[in-house]
């Protein structure tokens, strides 16, 4: 009797695997894997992004019936922001779809490190926006890596601008104490070897502050940096619970918040509301403008919400989380219609997208004509360079709403572009990788 | 019926201690063999081989070594995580070192570095005893991805302090990691690897050095008036252990992920393996192996179960559900059988040997 009954389980699973195997989309769709984490520590900072990214994949199904006629397929899969769920979704969601997945953008550091080679030999893109490994801008090692619109070291590098003006001056730099309170592992060490490197070219001296994951229990750093060092400029690389614990800290030791700036990770509504009216006056960078004042939100209000479809609630329409997710949807469909523009309407593979990512340009034109005249400053990709070193801004929570505080701010491409080529020929030399030409041949 | 030992006779010393004495065993286990190696490649498809085989293996081993030192000799452990960082960081410096050294080498020698570690860690354990212990190998946890972290060195000065696995070939074009490696190749070699030690582990448990652990475990002050010396015996487990630990963490990162940070090993990885182990079966080979399908393989089928079923659920959602059946089916295995997946199994040889006719 049980022997019958395992039989039948056994039999049952054998067939429901079989069927999952089967279930694919139509062949007139492009399917585009997404992967988000609605659970976990970082969830709060997961969840609008994952919003944002959804709706407007929605409003191009709703709006235009997908990219030129070729209808959106988005399947979810929910990560926890943890590397080997990471790798499991990526099997599992990467040759879905006619033509398989189109695209993934991991949203994690970590998973970005697990995926490079998973990717690069299944002929998938990995677009990892703002985040991941930055020596990956360098396009003939990394064929199949995007970084775009801009990484860690051009991050840091601007935010040195940034206060070297404030400063009256990058000569005035010098003998200037800065900080770095980061989260101990791959994503908050990234900014490192180019702090490093500016604070012996403009003489300021560096500390780096690493904070143990998830950044809870912050009392002995904050009174080191506080009582102690006393810097002039903190800049953080914090994710998920430890911003809004940092910028508690950092009130509780009198440190001013005008002199406490956040990476584009460490800025958003998450990180500020609960921290409440300390929070006033803290900064951070960003690369895209906050709110839902542009022409894309009014037509996902419109098409999306008005229709009930929506993922999320009106209000946080425009939240910089939100809005992150947005424009990350926003690069990845426009790649998908460059290449389209090279081979033809139907639903590209992956390799066909990657040449739609090198050959991508966020022209001004573009900008406007998909509503988002203002949010960003126009980039451009090619082979040799993934990344397109977009400008950025800096930021300031004014109690309720982040309002730009600078103008655009350019990294400073002549420092970090080296530093990306010699790390990406140490990676090359290691793996054993002969780095592409970029000549027209390859 | 089909199990029963009626008729087997052993007429040598060597039958009898036999490694499966029993004639059922041992062709259930060649048939698991064979189709381990031959039927899994044919029929399962690279999201089987890399995201739901691979990892069993490799916690497999994992829980393996550290159900050696818990399980066998009766030290509590948590610095699972930490050795089996240091298992991935010294296959890394060693493969990246001497890029001609064979993989299978670079492997053996990395769990070699990390037996010497988990020797000095396990000095303590001849002092202090249980929970205790526990904290001192918890010092080791953190200590060791602290130093992973810390120190450039370990990871070729990185910028991000992850290491990637170069690419190496066990022989000729057979690639088991890198980006050229196949799925069914870093299957077949994990495979190997792992049935290779599993069964090394079974003999050393039946042997001398195996009954002076469990001698230890059950009573160490009676072990000690038998002869058995609590010293060497102790480090050996620790040494055993650190050793399978240290090849399992340099096959996670080499095979498995293929880059690996050290905030991967972290003390939930420590955990994760002790629950492996508890719900396997403290001392038992095959429990280690049970208890890491159960922890690897039921959250994967858990966050598939709505699509093989075709409800469209939130992600979101099955996550949440996902962590309570998980939670639920921990406690309920706990109360049905307290001694883990592995004595379930033994009683279901118990009661198959009788079958039909039990009385």
């Amino acid at each position: 009797m049980i022997l019958k009954k395992l039989v039948l389980a056994a039999a049952g699973v054998a067939v429901g695997v079989t069927g999952f195997a089967v279930s694919q989309a139509k062949a007139a769709e492009q399917f585009i894997p997404s992967l988000v984490y609605r659970t976990g520590p970082f969830a709060p900072g997961g969840i609008p992004f994952a919003d944002g990214a959804m709706d407007y994949y929605k409003l191009l199904n709703e709006r235009d019936g997908g990219i030129n006629g070729v209808k959106l397929v988005i399947e979810e899969c929910d990560t926890a922001y943890n590397n080997d769920r990471g790798v499991e979704c990526y099997e599992r969601l990467k040759n879905k779809g006619s033509t398989g997945a189109a695209v993934f953008s991991p949203l994690s550091t970590g998973i970005t490190y697990a995926l490079i080679d998973r990717a690069t030999k299944d002929k998938i893109p990995i677009f990892s926006m703002g985040y991941g490994r930055t020596d990956a801008s360098d396009g003939r090692v990394f064929p199949y890596v995007f970084t775009a619109p801009s990484t860690y070291w051009s991050q840091a590098s601007a935010l040195v601008k940034y206060i070297g003006s404030q400063e009256g001056g990058m000569a005035n730099l010098k003998g200037k104490k800065i900080a770095l309170v980061y989260l101990d592992g791959a994503y908050g060490k990234e900014p490192i070897p180019t702090l490093k490197l500016l604070a012996k070219k403009y003489g300021f001296s560096f500390s780096g502050f690493p904070v143990t994951y998830p950044g809870l229990e912050q009392k002995a750093t904050w009174l080191t940096i506080g009582r102690k060092l006393r810097p002039d400029w903190i800049f953080m690389w914090g994710w998920g619970v430890m911003n809004q614990t940092a910028i508690k800290e950092a009130a509780n030791v009198g440190f001013p918040m005008n002199r406490f700036i956040g990476n584009w990770w460490s800025g958003a509504e998450g990180d500020t509301v609960p921290a409440g009216k300390a929070a006033i006056g803290y900064k951070s960078s960003a690369f895209h403008a906050p709110g839902q004042n542009f022409l894309v939100h009014l037509d996902i209000l419109k098409y999306v919400y008005a229709k009930g479809n929506g993922t999320t609630t009106e209000a946080k329409v425009g939240q910089v989380l939100y809005n992150r997710g947005l424009i990350n949807s926003v690069f990845v469909t426009e790649a998908i219609r460059t290449a389209m523009g090279k081979y033809g309407n139907k639903p590209m593979t992956g390799e066909q997208v990657r040449w739609g990512f090198e050959n991508l340009n966020m022209s001004k034109a573009k900008l406007a004509k998909l509503g988002l005249s203002g949010f960003m400053k126009p980039f451009k990709l090619s082979c040799l360079d993934h990344e397109g070193g977009s400008p950025l801004r800096i930021q300031e929570w004014k109690g309720s709403q982040w309002e730009f505080v600078s103008d655009w701010i350019e990294p400073m491409k002549d420092i970090v572009r080296p530093m990306i080529e010699a790390s990406a020929a140490k990676y090359a030399a290691e793996k054993g990788i002969t780095p592409r030409k970029c000549d027209g041949t390859d | 019926m089909f199990y029963r030992e009626a008729g087997q006779f052993k007429t040598s010393y060597s039958a009898d201690q036999a490694i499966f004495p029993i004639r059922q065993d041992r062709n259930f286990l060649v048939a698991l063999f064979i189709f381990a190696y031959l039927a899994v490649p044919m029929i399962a498809n690279e999201y089987w081989l890399s995201t739901i085989l691979l990892p069993f293996l490799v916690f497999g081993l994992a829980a393996l070594g550290l159900n050696i030192l818990t399980g066998y000799a009766g030290q509590l452990s948590l610095g699972t995580g930490g050795f089996m960082a240091t298992g991935a960081f010294a296959a890394y410096k060693l493969a990246v070192a001497f890029p001609d050294m064979n993989i299978v080498f670079v492997f053996l020698l990395s769990g070699v570095v990390t037996a010497i570690v988990g020797v000095l860690f396990g000095i303590p354990s001849l002092r202090i005893k249980g929970f205790y212990l526990a904290v001192a190998t918890l010092a080791a946890q953190f200590f060791l991805v602290w130093v992973y972290n810390k120190f450039g060195w370990f990871t070729n000065y990185s910028s991000s302090g992850v290491i990637s696995a170069p690419p190496r070939a066990v022989f000729g074009d057979f690639f088991v990691t890198g980006s050229s490696a196949g799925a069914i190749e870093k299957y077949l070699f994990t495979l190997t690897l792992v049935l290779v030690l599993a069964l090394a582990a079974k003999n050393i448990v039946r042997s001398h050095i195996g009954r002076s652990w469990m001698a230890i475990r059950d009573m160490d002050i009676a072990a000690e008036i038998i002869g058995i010396k609590p010293l060497a015996t102790k480090l050996t487990a620790f040494a055993v252990s650190s050793f399978y630990i240290g090849i399992a963490g340099a096959l996670w990162a080499f095979i498995y992920t293929s880059s690996v940070e050290a905030s991967a090993f972290d003390i939930s990885r420590s955990f994760q393996i002790l629950f492996m182990i508890i719900i396997g079966g403290l001392g038992s080979v095959m429990g280690s192996f049970l208890g890491a399908a159960f922890i690897v393989l039921l959250p994967i089928f858990l966050s598939n179960a709505p699509t093989l079923f075709g409800v469209t659920v939130a992600v979101d959602i099955i996550s949440h559900v996902e962590f309570m059946i998980f939670g639920a089916l921990i406690i309920f295995f706990l109360i049905v059988e307290p001694h883990g997946l592995a004595r379930l199994w033994q009683v279901g040889k118990e009661k198959l040997r009788l079958w039909p006719f039990p009385y």
